[in-house]
């Protein structure tokens, strides 16, 4: 089904105070405990290890060619079986016929932004499967009908007091806003789903070619339970997950955990190479591009495809704090979604995104793998309004005849001044004292939250006098 | 030692005193100062705005304008600064005599506080200012240019100035160019935070380095009829007791 045009400022109209304040309150949590934890590794070792990440990921990035057949080898040596799918449909018939083939009824799943991405839920709830988010943030997501607002942290706009109402609504007990308990109900009801469930989905943090191991990381448990205790494990993961070894891996768990949280390393590593008396009988690893390699062909914007879901950059954002994760309209959330899906949903989809940001900068500084992200946020607002050899252009030619017209005024010196003479003439009846308090569309824009500054634009008589 | 002003297009317009300001610290500072007068607008309005093609038309002024000047190039902003040596280059193919001589103009080209702490290597500017007075981190001097302690040692040298820290220094005002006109509620949600903020530091002045924040800032401070005022460095470094 295609996404319909996503309206950035119409949806942050619709964001309330409430889920601002939320969003705030975990964001700087999480920021605090990434401060601590660098300070403990020193901030020289930190950036050695930021480069080394992002030299990783962009090195297995430009070798996917000889990694993913290295992965495919592997795991079917093992014992696995292979996919791979070029799109969401052929993610979601893949996994479909799988399901079908041993009859299942009910599946858990562990947090996966890829199933998100390819809205495989939907599609297995629709085959009659009753799927169980089993990430404590999913499952309450899931339980209220909503879509995650932070890559890592799916429920953060939801505070105790809203999850306490929300269990009362639909699981019908009756709890205190405390943590601890709401937890522990959520446990009980999801035990109930691992031992029944006949599959577990999971996604995938990294693939190590190597040895053709799916990692998973996560700090409840949920992801070994889903990938150990049903009989069939898929696994959906995109092909920019994956790295060449192991040492590389030792680099971007230290990257990941410290970046995202804060911790030291995540509770549950799991490191799942197919084969063995333990575990599931089938596993199958679903390769999913959806527009990766598509990606890949532009040599500036394909270093989104290192990212490793941190959700640091949204954490640090003040556009993001400001309005949550459900205004970008999609899953693909903060600083790294306005740069993902106009990539992945198009620039006719998604092209308001590279405009949410005030180019702080902030995002590309906190990136465990130094994304530049600011830099690519650019490149697609050049997609979006000039276009390139990836996209036409969308916003309205009458845009450009504008800026032909200002870039010529501006750019040549004497009307540059007289533009400057021009302004100080239209601003005396709207000037009080040294302000513009209220100025005509779509200046308005900027006098609705403060006053402009009045056109002085006397240096150069100033300086010429001297 | 010779300074051509880059007077950028905001500063030039909005912020007169301030350049006014910048000059008389230069050449207290025994700098001689030139205005290349063929000098508009460096172009970060329309590049940001995804006119990226448009941009170099403006690039070209300017470089028609400074190229063939000497000595450093000094502005009261670290957003033009940062655009002009950091995106230039990008705008003419590598190999071009407009990609070389962007190149060269960018390397001389600095952020007010910049050039006095890193090229004159001067902290006190023998200015007296005695109040208490809090600083905004802009977003392009901090993060394109480094920028982070340069414009605090000076205002740490000033004669009677309480340095006040203010919570979330580095955390954008919300101006963000074009940003404040595409998406205004959250730019005026971002203003108020920072507005907040300088409020709550209990100082009496908030000292901004960059036209553009000081635009958004002193505007939101106008708006509530804020006592605390909003200065540009150069503004302070002029004032003598």
């Amino acid at each position: 089904m295609p996404i319909p045009h996503i309206d950035f400022r119409a949806n942050t109209q619709r964001v309330s105070p409430h889920l601002i304040a939320a969003t705030q309150k975990s964001t700087r949590t999480a920021l605090a405990k990434r401060a601590q934890a660098i300070e403990i590794v020193g901030e020289d070792q930190w950036q050695a290890l930021r480069q080394a990440g992002h030299d990783i990921k962009l090195h297995a990035l430009t070798h996917l060619d000889e990694y993913l057949p290295m992965v495919e080898a592997r795991v079917t040596q093992a014992g696995g079986v292979v996919h791979w799918a070029r799109d969401d449909v052929e993610a979601r018939r893949i996994v479909l016929e799988i399901a079908a083939q041993h009859r299942v009824k009910r599946i858990v799943k562990s947090k996966s932004m890829a199933t998100e991405e390819i809205e495989l839920n939907r599609a297995l709830q629709d085959a009659g499967i009753a799927v169980f988010e089993t990430d404590l943030g999913e499952y309450i997501v899931q339980l209220a009908g909503q879509r995650p607002s932070h890559p890592t942290a799916p429920a953060l706009h939801l505070t105790k007091e809203d999850i306490a109402a929300l269990f009362r609504a639909k699981l019908g007990v009756d709890a205190p806003p405390d943590p601890q308990t709401l937890c522990e109900i959520a446990r009980g009801k999801l035990r109930e789903e691992f031992l029944s469930a006949d599959m577990g989905i999971s996604g995938g943090n990294f693939l190590i070619a190597e040895t053709g191991t799916l990692v998973i990381v996560t700090n409840e448990g949920n992801g070994r339970m889903c990938t150990a205790l049903p009989p069939v494990h898929v696994a959906i993961v995109g092909i920019e997950k994956v790295i060449p070894d192991w040492e590389g891996l030792a680099v971007m768990l230290k990257l990941l955990a410290r970046s995202g949280t804060g911790q030291k390393i995540t509770a549950y590593t799991n490191l799942i190479t197919p084969g063995g008396e333990e575990g599931p009988r089938e596993f199958h690893l679903v390769l999913l591009d959806n527009g990766r390699s598509r990606m890949l062909q532009d040599e500036i914007a394909r270093e989104t495809l290192a990212c490793i879901r941190c959700g640091a950059c949204a954490n640090i954002c003040p556009v993001y704090n400001h309005v949550g994760g459900f205004a970008y309209g999609a899953i693909f959330l903060g600083p790294i979604g306005a740069i993902v899906a106009p990539q992945l949903l198009g620039v006719k989809v998604a092209g308001d995104l590279p405009f949410a940001s005030s180019l702080c900068g902030a995002c590309g500084d906190v990136c465990p793998v130094k994304i530049p992200i600011p830099n690519i946020l650019l490149h697609l607002r050049h997609r979006v309004v000039e276009g390139d050899q990836f996209a036409s252009a969308t916003v309205s030619p009458i845009l450009g005849v504008g800026a032909r017209v200002g870039t010529t005024a501006l750019g040549t010196p004497w009307l540059y001044r007289l533009g400057a003479r021009m302004m100080r003439l239209f601003q005396a009846s709207f000037r009080r004292g040294d302000w513009l308090p209220t100025l005509p569309p779509p200046l308005d824009r900027w006098t609705m939250a403060r006053p402009f500054p009045a056109f002085r634009s006397d240096f150069r008589a100033w300086w010429r006098r001297r | 030692m010779q300074a051509q002003l880059f007077l950028t297009c905001l500063g030039e317009n909005f912020f007169s005193p301030a350049l006014k300001d910048m000059v008389e610290v230069l050449e207290r500072l025994g700098v001689q100062c030139a205005m290349p007068e063929g000098q508009t607008c460096c172009g970060q309005p329309f590049y940001n705005s995804g006119f990226q093609s448009q941009t170099r038309g403006l690039a070209r002024q300017w470089l028609k304008a400074f190229g063939a000047t000497d000595g450093y190039i000094v502005a009261p902003s670290g957003s033009c600064v940062d655009f002009v040596r950091h995106r230039y280059v990008e705008l003419f193919p590598a190999g071009t005599r407009e990609h070389a001589l962007a190149q060269a103009t960018a390397a001389r080209t600095c952020e007010f506080s910049q050039f006095l702490v890193n090229v004159l290597q001067v902290t006190d500017v023998g200015a007296s200012f005695p109040r208490k007075v809090t600083y905004h981190a802009s977003c392009h001097g901090l993060r394109g240019l480094g920028l982070r302690d340069e414009p605090k040692r000076l205002l740490r040298a000033v004669k009677g100035l309480e340095l006040i820290p203010l919570s979330s220094e580095e955390t954008c005002c919300g101006f963000g160019g074009i940003f404040s006109m595409v998406y205004p509620e959250v730019s005026r949600a971002m203003m108020e935070d920072k507005v907040n903020t300088i409020q709550a530091s209990g100082a009496e002045v908030v000292v901004v380095g960059e036209p553009g924040c000081l635009m958004n800032i002193a505007g939101g401070l106008q708006k509530i009829n804020s006592p605390v005022k909003a200065m540009h460095l150069a503004e302070i470094l002029a004032s003598r007791a």
